[in-house]
């Protein structure tokens, strides 16, 4: 468990971020010594996993609606993908675990049911690693455009339910390979 | 008199938990492995459902009971699902013939709800309505598969609707719960959604090559808690087995 770093002191010269920051990204982006800015804090979401489908972020996937502070209280609103997905609680606790480790004292997280979750908020290049991964991106018509192996168009229905709740089993009848869909809701 | 809105949450969240339960009992027996993963999600997405309309009653009531102590501390006269969900699995066929049952009444119903002046059941509605496309096509596909199946099948499924019809007529009955919801816009009046039901219902038996039983009797007593059968005390032993040895144990 990484403990919160102490609030760094303005004038001092010492680093404004007293912990590592995953990807390096430019941390200058901070409005003061204690208060990340907003897109900070969506750079520090857009690296966090998405815990069973790890090729994937958790801002990729579009479950993150909202991020604001409330006073000195970083608000961080979540929708669930599915209402019975087992890795809901995971992902708040991932999200939590995060912002911690970047500092965040102040932390509250929301469900937010409405509007219900869509893969029309997978962001584009969500759904390039998906397909790079061997899950086949959602599709408005209902099924996959073609096998995410050998791109093959003739590809065939195993079932409506896969391995987690947002996937189905499909497979190609050309490269006989089975694979995940991941479906459009 | 309880409030009816409590009531009414706990009559969503008890059919969505005992229907959730039930399909649940099917994980790693169920024939093949696809038919298992499917019916897990079916009835993952069910008990999810259910932390929500349980969730909600829980806050409602306002005596501090959540979910969980609405799930594991009522006993089977306080609960308030429909007599369908509780019935025994049976063989697969009488398990998805149940399910296609619950799921074309389910769908219906909660985009009626999806619409409804309470802004968290409207939510929860419009999320549950995505999940339950699914159930109620895969049941719908099944239900059709098996009827104009083999000679097997089709009899094990014809049985299975003449065993199950007599729990279709609950799902449409309206009390006095029912109308405090209709009075302020909360939720539809069931009697209303039994002509849609219905021909949804004739169309997929005629293609499924099943014949709808005659006689429209209709078990009731479930919603209301008045007569459960005698299924759903078994079923909750097992359920909240060990909420009851070791009240209040956590992981």
């Amino acid at each position: 468990m990484v403990k919160p770093s102490p609030a760094p002191v303005p004038g001092l010269g010492r680093d404004p971020a007293p912990f590592t920051v995953v990807g390096g990204h430019d941390t200058s982006a901070r409005t003061d010594g204690e208060k990340p800015s907003l897109e900070t804090v969506w750079n520090w979401l857009g690296q966090i996993p998405d815990p069973e489908i790890p090729v994937i972020t958790l801002t990729d996937l579009g479950i993150i609606r909202d991020v604001e502070w409330n006073g000195d209280t970083l608000e961080v609103t979540v929708t669930p993908t599915y209402s019975g997905c087992p890795a809901t609680s995971i992902i708040n606790l991932d999200i939590e675990t995060a912002l911690r480790a970047h500092g965040i004292e102040n932390l509250s997280l929301k469900r937010r049911l409405s509007p219900a979750w869509t893969t029309d908020w997978l962001t584009d290049a969500g759904r390039a690693k998906l397909e790079k991964y061997g899950i086949a991106p959602p599709q408005p018509a209902g099924g996959p455009q073609h096998c995410p192996h050998c791109k093959s168009q003739a590809v065939e229905k195993i079932s409506q339910f896969g391995s987690t709740p947002c996937k189905a089993q499909w497979r190609c009848t050309d490269c006989l390979e089975p694979f995940d869909y991941f479906k459009c809701i | 008199m309880t409030d009816p809105l409590f009531e009414y949450l706990c009559r969503m969240g008890d059919s969505t938990l005992v229907l959730g339960h039930r399909v649940s009992e099917w994980c790693g027996v169920a024939p093949v492995l696809e038919e298992d993963i499917a019916l897990a999600n079916t009835a993952l997405d069910l008990i999810g459902q259910t932390q929500l309309w349980l969730g909600l009653a829980g806050e409602v009531e306002g005596k501090g009971r959540d979910a969980d102590a609405l799930a594991f501390h009522r006993d089977v006269w306080e609960f308030r699902n429909l007599l369908l969900v509780e019935q025994p699995n049976g063989d697969f066929g009488r398990t998805m013939m149940r399910q296609f049952l619950f799921d074309s009444w389910h769908l219906s119903y909660l985009k009626g709800l999806a619409g409804s002046s309470n802004d968290q059941i409207a939510a929860i509605a419009e999320k549950s309505v995505k999940e339950v496309t699914y159930h109620l096509e895969r049941s719908t596909d099944t239900v059709i598969g098996l009827g104009d199946g083999t000679e097997e099948s089709h009899r094990r499924m014809q049985d299975a609707l003449d065993r199950l019809y007599p729990y279709v007529g609950e799902m449409f009955l309206t009390d006095a719960v029912d109308t405090a919801m209709t009075e302020q816009n909360i939720a539809p009046d069931p009697a209303t959604l039994r002509p849609a039901f219905d021909a949804h219902l004739d169309a997929v038996l005629q293609e499924a090559t099943l014949t709808k039983p005659q006689d429209n009797f209709a078990h009731k007593g479930g919603k209301t808690g008045a007569r459960h059968t005698e299924h759903l005390g078994h079923m909750l032993s097992q359920m909240q087995w060990l909420q009851r040895a070791y009240p209040g144990a956590t992981w």
